[in-house]
Order: C-alpha cells, then sequence, then structure tokens
C-alpha cells in the first residue's frame, strides 16, 4: 500500500492506494501514531479513493485512531471511499462513529456514500 | 463440473494473506461470481487467514496455515486451518465486536457470518481451529446486501 502524505498545521491528510490488510495496516497505524506524537496532528483526514480492499484488520487501525484522537479532542474524517469498501465500512458500524463525507468533485465513485 | 479441489499452506506471516485472497479470488472468477462476490469472498479469507496468524500462533512466523478450497456447480466451500493455540470459548469469540486486542473490532466472524452461508468452527485448545465457510452457489448472484 502506497501512502501519499501531507500536513498543513494540525491536519494530518493521507490518501491511501491498495489493499488494507494485516500486512499494510500496521504502517498505516504508524504513520498517523507518528504525527500525533510528534507534531500535534488533531485532525486525521483519510482519501481512500484507491482504496481497493479492506477488511477488519485496516477498520481497527481506523477505529484505533478515532479513539487516540478522542481524548485529545482530535477528529478523524474519512473521504471519497469507494462502494464496495463502503459496503464493509457500514457492515462494522464505522459510520455510526466516524465522520465520512463524499465529494461532489468525484463524479460519482462515491455515490453511495451517504 | 466435476469437483476440484486446491490446498496452499504456507507460513504464518502477514504478507500470505493477499496471496490467499487472490487464490480464491481467482477460483471465484473461474466460476463466474458476481464482482460482489468475489469481494466478500476475499473479505471472508483475509479475515480467516488473519485469525489463524494473529490468534492461533500469536504472530508466531514460523508455523503453517493451511487453506483448503473445494467446489462445484453446487457449493464452494473454504478451510482455514491453524495447529495453533485454540480458542477456549468459541461461542464468545464468535460475538461482535468481542475482540482479544483492543486495536481490532472483533468483526472477523461478523463478516464470515453474513457472507458466507454455513460457518463452523471447530477448535481444541492447544491443539488448533479450523475455520470452514461454505457458499451456496445454487442462489445464482442472489448475495446482494
Amino acid at each position: 500500500m502506497l501512502i501519499d502524505k501531507k500536513i498543513e498545521r494540525q491536519t494530518l491528510t493521507l490518501s491511501l492506494k491498495g489493499e488494507l490488510d494485516l500486512k499494510t495496516s500496521e504502517s498505516l497505524r504508524q504513520a498517523i501514531d507518528t504525527e500525533i506524537d510528534r507534531r500535534g496532528i488533531r485532525t486525521v483526514i483519510l482519501n481512500l479513493h484507491d482504496v481497493t480492499f479492506v477488511d477488519s484488520s485496516g477498520l481497527g487501525v481506523i477505529l484505533g485512531r478515532y479513539k487516540r484522537l478522542l481524548p485529545l479532542g482530535g477528529k478523524i474524517l474519512i473521504k471519497q471511499v469507494p462502494p464496495h469498501i463502503y459496503k464493509i465500512m457500514e457492515l462494522s458500524g464505522l459510520p455510526k462513529i466516524i465522520s465520512f463525507e463524499n465529494e461532489s468533485s468525484d463524479e460519482g465513485r462515491t455515490g453511495n456514500v451517504q | 463440473m466435476k469437483k476440484n479441489k486446491l490446498a496452499l499452506t504456507f507460513s504464518s506471516i502477514a504478507e500470505n494473506v493477499s496471496i490467499a485472497r487472490m487464490l480464491i479470488a481467482s477460483i471465484a472468477a473461474q466460476l463466474d461470481l458476481s464482482l460482489n462476490d468475489i469481494e466478500e469472498l476475499k473479505v471472508v479469507v483475509s479475515e480467516a487467514v488473519s485469525n489463524a496468524i494473529i490468534h492461533g500462533y500469536q504472530n508466531d512466523p514460523n508455523k503453517l496455515v493451511i487453506l483448503e478450497i473445494e467446489y462445484d456447480t453446487e457449493a464452494l466451500q473454504i478451510s482455514v486451518r491453524d495447529q495453533g493455540c485454540g480458542i477456549p470459548d468459541v461461542e464468545q469469540a464468535m460475538q461482535p465486536a468481542y475482540s482479544t486486542d483492543p486495536e481490532r473490532m472483533g468483526l472477523g466472524f461478523v463478516f464470515m457470518q453474513s457472507f458466507m452461508d454455513e460457518l463452523n468452527v471447530d477448535s481444541v485448545v492447544n491443539q488448533g481451529t479450523t475455520i470452514t465457510m461454505v457458499k451456496d452457489l445454487n442462489k445464482n448472484h442472489a448475495s446482494l446486501h
């Protein structure tokens, strides 16, 4: 999985590409936790446009970062989720806890996202 | 179609989870399953194999996981076996959101139950766990969750 990282003030934006599973979710965890610890990041934006697979290892890391940020007054925002990935997330109940954002500029690829 | 059987034995390392997924995806594509079904099968294999590595073998990379796939026109059966620590209380482990690790969501069995028609967990403490899942193929792409 490729992780493209952008930091602006206290906001970390990560664009992910590839599969988010047991192998790759650990590097996502480290990428986020390092910035929370080092730079006091409080908002994490995950762009999942190019994610092709997710399972409970990936979802667990996202939920884990939400739980880390919450007591720090931070938040996590998920953007541009492909429909088949959103289905898995929906079954997990994650959208009830974490904010999802659809972007109209995305030509309907995330059309199923609320 | 004749019955076809495949078995893959691999080291209990995270890199092999995606290889296990590729195998089930190729078989599902040959069976002409829908893209949605293929996605779901990839998730269940991923969950079962990850469970074997993380829980069965407690991340010991020197153990072996066995993935067996068997199918005909009627059904597709997937089994994932480890010879690890076993699950003391299978019923508890299958509860939604039950997890021994706070970073994980305890969702593995939820996905396996949702996406497959049968799920059987056979586990003996200190001997290992076998997860067997069956997808009924006669429903003909009916699985539009």
